[in-house]
């Protein structure tokens, strides 16, 4: 983890090379974090990347409702020589939900960008094969919304297969 | 020209040569495995695309088991969410609830007594060698080796009774609790696992003399499917497999938790990255793990084997009858939970089949409002592709035992 004096220079550095990416830096918990502009994710995970944080250790999609803008993907990169850690949270709107993919830098982030997409919704721009990974193909709905139900599903027995929800499978 | 001859005439012209032919036209065959195929180690589909006996491309299609852990758990408070997390990767229980547990514990900032996390370390490495010994019993079935699978399940049986011992279950044990253990270690509990340690590495000589030197396990695994650190790490594969291509990564040694600094142990690495090392890196760390769960036992500090705050774990059960406040403290912890300052972490602990990440999401109430487990296996499985790329399709099977996906993991 960088302390938070070094996490402002690496915060600097990233301004120093486009003023706008950056949107600001949080350093609680022992965890780095830089928010980013949604746009321009590639070249800033670039940047750090040429820093040492070459190897993303997860990526994962996080619902922030009710506030805009709703959908956040966190890149969770790791330094393995320095062995430290930043966080980098970009965060799209619910009325335009696309980001550019970062599968070209690492093929890894194949499936995980599958798993926001199928989960949020987060369309990734450039992704080989944008489809859904866990839920059925035909499902509708993302269901790790925060709007999105529980178990807003009926259970399928004999006497209801003829209808909703799969009965046309 | 009979048929017989003539498919003698076929059969010489085969070619056994993994790379494509010249000015041939090539006629490829879409293969489905699975999701019910024995070799896939549950309810994995492999869309595989041969050409002849070699693996032209693999498609893995997952999903079949993916129950909604993470959106079930943001339905619960803190402490119920325990229970569900354990149940994704079903091999590694406690590592499930080490990570989500440690997560829920950096957002509240807590200190972990000492000799909770040796009580930690003690179970997780041994959750570490139930692992790896149903990896190995299963892997040698895949290729051919029945009698290994009795051998690796005795031993699991062995560490499962331990487990029962200690919490009163064998899988799913809810045994690490935010703040520390559940219990202490019953009477005789050290003893046990003391005899089993003690007879865990001669096992373990065995199983190495069974296989090591049998020629067919050899020579399907040397040398077969072999990937290179540099695409591992573009994959973000982090585990035996990493360590089997030669990058030493663990993070008990890089960036130590639970007190894992404290133990002399070694990490075992590979050369080239085939079969064969991802096999060999595994087996060394039955002897590591042993070796970290005997110097926990001999060091374990005295002490509580939970934390004591009280707005957080659940208060001793003899206080209930005498204290009106345990009383007060136990009713709100029951009924609505503990808050959780707001707040984003991400913890990582080093699983069985490599970095098992949980990301929390506290939004200030009693529930979480994120919960993303960053499973080994899901990352590791789109690493199958790339390593059996124009291998024959037996070698397929291979590496399938040798990643060790686990699907529970893999769909959450």
């Amino acid at each position: 983890m960088p302390d938070a004096d070094a996490l402002q220079e690496i915060a600097q550095e990233l301004r120093a090379a486009d003023a706008t990416s950056i949107l600001g830096t949080t350093h609680v918990h022992g965890r780095a974090e830089i928010q980013i502009d949604p746009s321009k994710n590639v070249a800033v995970i670039e940047q750090l990347r040429a820093k040492g944080y070459n190897f993303l250790a997860s990526l994962h999609g996080v619902d922030y409702y009710p506030e805009e803008p709703r959908l956040g993907v966190i890149y969770e990169l790791l330094d393995m020589k320095e062995v430290d850690r930043v966080s980098v949270k970009a965060r799209v709107p619910l009325e335009h939900p696309k980001i550019e993919t970062v599968v070209h830098i690492w093929p890894g982030a194949d499936f995980p960008e599958r798993e926001v997409y199928d989960m949020f919704g987060v369309e990734f721009e450039g992704h080989p094969d944008m489809r859904r990974i866990l839920m059925p193909e035909d499902y509708e709905g993302h269901p790790q919304r925060r709007d999105f139900p529980v178990g807003g599903e009926p259970v399928l027995f004999t006497f209801n297969e003829n209808d909703g929800y799969g009965a046309d499978r | 020209m009979s048929a017989v001859s003539d498919y003698r005439k076929r059969e010489e012209s085969i070619t056994m040569s993994s790379e494509p032919l010249e000015g041939e036209t090539r006629e490829l065959l879409t293969l489905n495995i699975g999701p019910h195929h024995p070799a896939t180690h549950g309810v994995l589909r492999l869309l595989a695309t041969l050409e002849g006996e070699v693996v032209r491309d693999i498609k893995p299609i997952i999903g079949y088991v993916h129950t909604g852990i993470e959106k079930t758990a943001e339905d619960k408070s803190y402490w119920k969410v325990i229970p569900v997390v354990e149940r994704m990767d079903y091999l590694s229980y406690y590592f499930n609830a080490m990570a989500y547990c440690g997560a829920v514990e950096k957002l509240l900032d807590m200190e972990i007594p000492p000799r909770a996390q040796y009580l930690r370390v003690i179970h997780l490495e041994l959750n570490r060698l139930m692992s790896h010994l149903v990896w190995l019993g299963t892997s040698a079935l895949d290729l051919g080796a029945m009698s290994m699978f009795w051998y690796c399940f005795r031993e699991r049986e062995a560490i499962l009774d331990l487990f029962e011992m200690s919490s009163g279950q064998r899988m799913h044990t809810r045994y690490i609790q935010i703040g520390g253990v559940f219990e202490d270690i019953p009477a005789g509990f050290a003893k046990k696992v003391k005899e089993f340690t003690a007879k865990m590495p001669q096992r373990a000589d065995q199983y190495a003399d069974l296989l090591e030197k049998n020629e067919i396990l050899l020579s399907r695994l040397r040398g077969t499917c072999i990937l290179d650190e540099q695409s591992l790490l573009g994959l973000n594969v982090t585990g035996p497999l990493l360590r089997a291509a030669g990058n030493p990564w663990d993070l008990r040694k890089a960036a130590p938790y639970s007190s894992y600094d404290h133990f002399d142990f070694k990490i075992p690495v590979g050369t080239v990255g085939d079969n064969y090392d991802r096999f060999r890196v595994r087996h060394a760390e039955l002897y590591e793990s042993t070796k970290i769960i005997e110097q926990a036992l001999d060091g374990l500090p005295e002490g509580p084997h939970i934390s004591d705050d009280r707005k957080v774990v659940l208060p001793p059960r003899h206080e209930l009858a005498t204290s009106m406040e345990a009383l007060i403290h136990h009713f709100k912890l029951v009924t609505e939970g503990f808050r959780v300052p707001e707040g984003e972490v991400y913890f990582p602990i080093e699983g069985p089949r490599g970095e098992l990440g949980c990301f929390v999401r506290s939004d200030g109430s009693a529930k979480p409002a994120r919960v993303h487990m960053r499973d080994p296996s899901f990352v590791n499985l789109q690493a199958t592709a790339p390593m059996v790329k124009d291998g024959y399709i037996a070698d397929m099977i291979a590496t399938l035992a040798m990643v060790d996906p686990v699907l529970g993991g893999v769909d959450r």
